[in-house]
């Protein structure tokens, strides 16, 4: 009887095109992020031509790859309606430590100043894990504590010294030098770690519970997900992440202090809420992020080949983050009432 | 009835005993410093490390009501510098200093009410609309003044920065002794400082018991600028220096000392006495660590430890105490 009731075909009829609205949604996402950076390019292009040198390009490219790296390992962390404040700090050690077991070793391979890196940073990573999965620290207390510890640290270990160019090995400076393909080295890496994140976070079940937990953190208890195991994972992930950033860091700038990379962790935040990475968790995706990222990074170099006076920049990029947000989550919302009105009356 | 009575006994005496463990670890803190230098206790002493966390002390008053109410502002420390370059370019155009001063913290509260307004109107996660306000405000302070400096404000006004009442009392600490008289009572005391409470423990709960909670966080948001112009006024004086730099950073050190007086970041929880004597102990440990020549940047570890300390201590007693109570009530189960 129920099973050829004729109202079967009529539930089961707009379900695909829902879950096409639903893709839409996903798509449209990541879309406007891309049409924004697409004209963004084109707008400056149009008013300076010059704008599309290689010289450009480079630049935009290494300097988002380090970002847009700490944002991935960020998303990791937003995603499970956490926060990693440390990122900055453990960048700022991770390649003040390398560069100078580089001035002790001179000759040490850069697979193992690699595994320097994201050894350090897996360490702090643990440490903030342990404090907020087992100390029931609230992450942004715990992560802004090892902020200040690990940059006072820092300043009380390197006591103004600094590591220049000249004591790295030419072979390490290739890292964001050389070039594969046309695309610098550095840039390579970034890329192959962000795909790997974003099949991580896509494809698997271990990527699949941030999103869980992010959504509902009790249904992800009640679910059978380990919670404790998954923040964990998150924030050793993050630490991981900045720790390898710090020596790409190295890499690029050649000279770092005690204050590199100082104030960051805010910048990195900005970008994955731009790439409509959700502060409140269970939404985003690396290539969001990732675009967040760019999108911030072309604004800086398009301001500087517009010559806009470098005191508006800062202006300009706050402005255009608080736009973002707003329209971002603006956005979300409608589409989120149209669907609710088409289950209601389709 | 009795429930919710002895409900709030337990977290009055939870709050009682975190205030008692702050005034044990300040009393410990001027033991540590009069230990540490002969000239701690002396007056000039006292006067500087007084004076040296007034704008801390002004931004954190407001702070605890935003983050009592659930929400956070991480845009104070910018506020703070363009209101201080501000105050540059307003002195500059041949204004007199009043009048100054006013416009400045007009537009302290101006900026405020911006944050409160995309928050409340589109209602947004405070922490995400003030990292943008954050970058915003600061930019505003750079397109004021670029990296100038003005410094040549009239005597009598910079004056305030540096005069004493009974014999040690810096001025600028008085208007914070004001400050905190005002916000412990607007906190504890009255009505809006009540539904504060009520908002950050439930702020749908606190919307069907009548409280209009997107007027209160308006209203909080602009107190929180008004401070934050205040702030800047009070360091752009005591400095004789209007930047558009001043205060870089401040922000994270503001909610340490709020949250390391006992204020839960999840909102709903906290005093303002533990706040105030949250601020005591940082500006005590501060100065006498800087008195045994330990580097200001070092210092940052002890500002670390203790919000840390703050949170994770009363988690593993509280946690250890489970664990015990358990092992108990298997004990006589056997």
């Amino acid at each position: 009887m129920t099973r050829h009731s004729p109202a079967m075909p009529a539930v089961h009829a707009p379900k695909p095109k829902r879950r096409n609205l639903l893709a839409d949604l996903v798509r449209s996402r990541e879309a406007t992020l891309f049409v924004v950076l697409i004209a963004l390019v084109a707008a400056t292009a149009a008013v300076k031509p010059e704008f599309l040198n290689l010289q450009n390009l480079r630049d935009v490219l290494l300097n988002v790859s380090i970002i847009g790296l700490l944002t991935a390992g960020m998303t990791v962390v937003m995603l499970m309606r956490h926060i990693d404040l440390s990122v900055a700090s453990v960048v700022g050690v991770s390649a003040y430590s390398v560069g100078s077991l580089f001035v002790m070793f001179p000759h040490m391979p850069i697979a193992v100043a690699m595994l320097a890196g994201i050894t350090i940073g897996l360490a702090i990573g643990a440490v903030n894990g342990t404090l907020i999965t087992f100390g029931r620290v609230p992450s942004l207390v715990a992560t802004l504590s090892t902020l200040y510890i690990v940059r006072g640290a820092d300043y009380a270990w390197v006591h103004g010294g600094q590591i220049n160019a000249t004591s790295l090995p030419d072979a390490f400076s290739r890292i964001a030098t050389g070039s594969l393909l046309g695309l610098p080295n550095l840039v390579l890496i970034a890329v192959v770690v962000l795909f790997a994140m974003g099949v991580y976070l896509k494809q698997y079940r271990g990527g699949r519970e941030h999103y869980a937990i992010g959504s509902n953190p009790e249904a992800a208890r009640l679910a059978g997900i380990r919670v404790e195991r998954r923040v964990m994972i998150g924030f050793l992930l993050s630490g991981a992440i900045a720790g390898l950033a710090g020596v790409l860091w190295l890499a690029r700038f050649g000279t770092v202090e005690a204050s590199t990379a100082k104030g960051i962790e805010l910048q990195v935040v900005a970008a994955a809420v731009v790439g409509s990475v959700a502060i409140t968790g269970g939404v985003g995706t690396i290539l969001g992020a990732t675009l967040g990222a760019l999108v911030l990074g072309v604004i800086n170099i398009a301001l500087v080949v517009l010559r806009v006076s470098p005191f508006w920049q800062q202006a300009i990029q706050g402005a255009l983050i608080v736009a973002a947000i707003t329209l971002d989550t603006l956005l979300a919302r409608s589409v989120a009432r149209r669907m609710m009105r088409k289950r209601d009356h389709g | 009835m009795a429930k919710p009575d002895s409900a709030l006994a337990l977290t009055k005496r939870r709050h009682l005993s975190w205030e008692t463990m702050l005034v044990v670890v300040l009393v410990l803190g001027l033991i540590l410093g009069r230990v540490l230098s002969p000239v701690f206790l002396s007056s000039a002493n006292l006067s500087n490390m007084l004076a040296d966390f007034t704008e801390i002390a002004l931004i954190a008053l407001p702070m605890t009501l935003i983050i009592v109410a659930a929400e956070i502002d991480l845009s104070v420390a910018s506020v703070l510098g363009a209101s201080s370059a501000l105050m540059g370019v307003l002195w500059h155009m041949g204004l007199p200093m009043p009048l100054v001063i006013a416009i400045v913290l007009v537009a302290g509260t101006l900026a405020g009410l911006f944050n409160g307004l995309v928050i409340v109107r589109f209602n947004l996660p405070s922490l995400a609309v003030t990292i943008g306000t954050l970058a915003l405000f600061r930019g505003l302070a750079y397109v004021l003044l670029g990296d100038q400096a003005v410094a040549d404000f009239p005597a009598s006004y910079t004056a305030f920065g540096m005069d004493t009442v009974a014999a040690f009392l810096p001025m600028p600490f008085v208007l914070v002794i004001i400050g905190a008289v005002v916000f412990t009572v607007l906190l504890q005391a009255t009505p809006f400082g009540r539904s504060l409470y009520a908002i950050g423990a439930n702020p749908v709960a606190a919307q069907f018991s009548g409280i209009d909670v997107a007027r209160t966080k308006l209203k909080l948001f602009m107190l929180s600028g008004a401070m934050s112009a205040l702030a800047g006024v009070v360091y752009t004086l005591r400095f004789t220096s209007a930047r558009g730099d001043n205060g870089e950073g401040f922000e994270l050190s503001v909610i340490a000392a709020v949250l390391f007086g006992g204020v839960s970041i999840f909102g709903g929880r906290g005093s303002m006495i533990g706040v105030l004597l949250s601020l005591l102990i940082i500006g005590v440990l501060r100065n006498a660590l800087t008195l045994s020549d330990v580097s200001s940047e070092t210092l940052t570890i002890v500002t670390g430890g203790l919000l840390l300390s703050s949170v994770l201590i009363p988690n593993l007693v509280a946690r250890w105490r489970v664990m015990r109570e358990k092992r108990l009530m298997t004990q006589t189960l056997i």
